[in-house]
């Protein structure tokens, strides 16, 4: 070994704890963001699950909606619902950072790019309200 | 009347003939207009001079006397006593992320490999003559990368960064703000060259937007915001890519006709 290796070796590396991030409030709320993406992941399955079962025919899904009525169900996902709106405050929050867009030589300010994607989540959120009223 | 003083815990390594840090306490004048980098010089030169860190221009501008205090990662030299009480302890120790040499002094030639690779510096396909006068820029064009021109290196970023200290081949938030800010000077043409090495995992798809870079950077810089902005940009070359592909080879044979 050289002369800079044994140098090297000898350095202190600290090894990063598994639990680093309850150091700090920034950290908790970047796990809180990322670990609530299951409850994305979830609800998309919950989704392609009720698609599958429609395809079955309309026993197999009137079984699974009612599955969807039982009280512990209902309270399951009413909890997934405020996870569910956390991850989607948090990403939506992030939106002005990650955008910078221009309208001839103006740059949009970030206050309208993060009301432009509320503004957006509340119309999908009203056109799919709209279509379970109608159905 | 006595001097009002504070302790000041040092975490010392000595590689000679200690395995791991250990913590050192101080007593040390608690001077209103200190800096905690003026406490550090007062241990050097009155109490143990064989304290080691790095410091040179006091100001905020070299970014060398970057340290954790109190868990935080600052600048040493931008750091207050002020508002702290007589008895007061504050904890000093060398930057997270980053091996330590000994004592404050941590070893940064990863950074300076990665930076390298992003090529921080103007490439141009075709140098301009002398005699044609120099590139004009509006102040528009300025404002665009301005800000990311203000990064001192003092790695303050990566010591906040927990993807660069979990992920440690992640090329990291100031070698990319670097690489936004010549990408978006109007003088630059090496965003492509640029783009192959970020666009890798270990560039900015590492970045999972913890944001604590940008919080902790002591002028203002946001490399949170360059890497989602680059993160866009790599997508939409990507699309170009598939969709247009012809754009993208007429681009790079102009790239290679001009390195010849």
């Amino acid at each position: 070994m050289s002369g800079e290796a044994v140098e090297r070796a000898r350095w202190y590396r600290r090894r990063m704890p598994i639990f680093w991030w309850l150091g700090k409030r920034s950290y908790v709320g970047f796990i809180a963001r990322e670990l609530t993406s299951l409850a994305v992941a979830y609800a998309t399955v919950l989704v392609l699950v009720e698609v599958a079962l429609l395809d079955r025919g309309a026993e197999a899904h009137r079984r699974f909606v009612a599955l969807l009525g039982r009280p512990p169900v209902v309270a399951w996902h009413a909890l997934l619902l405020a996870v569910l709106l956390f991850h989607t405050l948090t990403w939506l929050n992030l939106a002005p950072k990650a955008m910078v867009v221009r309208l001839g030589a103006r740059r949009v300010p970030n206050g309208a790019i993060l009301a432009a994607h509320y503004l957006g989540w509340i119309a999908a959120s009203a056109l799919v309200l709209g279509l379970l009223a109608r159905s | 009347m006595s001097e009002a003083t504070i302790v000041l815990e040092i975490q010392r390594y000595r590689p000679e003939s200690e395995t791991e840090p250990v913590w050192e306490r101080f007593e040390v004048p608690l001077r209103r207009e200190w800096m905690v980098l003026d406490a550090l010089n007062y241990v050097k030169e009155r109490l143990d001079g064989t304290l080691s860190y790095r410091w040179a221009c006091r100001m905020g501008v070299c970014g060398s006397c970057g340290m954790t205090v109190d868990g935080e990662p600052v600048l040493t030299c931008a750091q207050r006593l002020a508002g702290l009480g007589a008895g007061s302890t504050i904890r000093v120790e060398a930057l997270r992320g980053f091996p330590v040499i000994r004592d404050l002094v941590v070893d940064i030639r990863d950074f300076l490999k990665k930076l390298k690779r992003v090529k921080p510096w103007l490439v141009r396909e075709e140098e301009r003559p002398l005699e044609s006068g120099e590139h004009l820029q509006t102040p528009a064009q300025l404002a665009d990368y301005k800000q990311y021109s203000m990064c001192i290196n003092c790695l303050l970023c990566y010591s906040a960064c927990p993807i660069y200290r979990l992920e440690p081949d992640f090329v990291g938030p100031a070698a990319i703000a670097l690489a936004q800010r010549y990408n978006l000077d109007s003088r630059d043409q090496g965003a492509d060259a640029r783009m192959e090495e970020l666009s890798r995992h270990e560039g900015i798809w590492a970045c999972t937007f913890v944001g604590e870079c940008t919080t902790v950077c002591p002028k203002g810089v946001d490399p949170a915001g360059a890497i989602q902005r680059y993160k866009l940009a790599a997508a939409a070359d990507w699309f170009q890519s598939v969709l247009l592909p012809w754009t993208k080879r007429e681009k790079s044979e102009r790239r290679v006709e001009a390195a010849r």
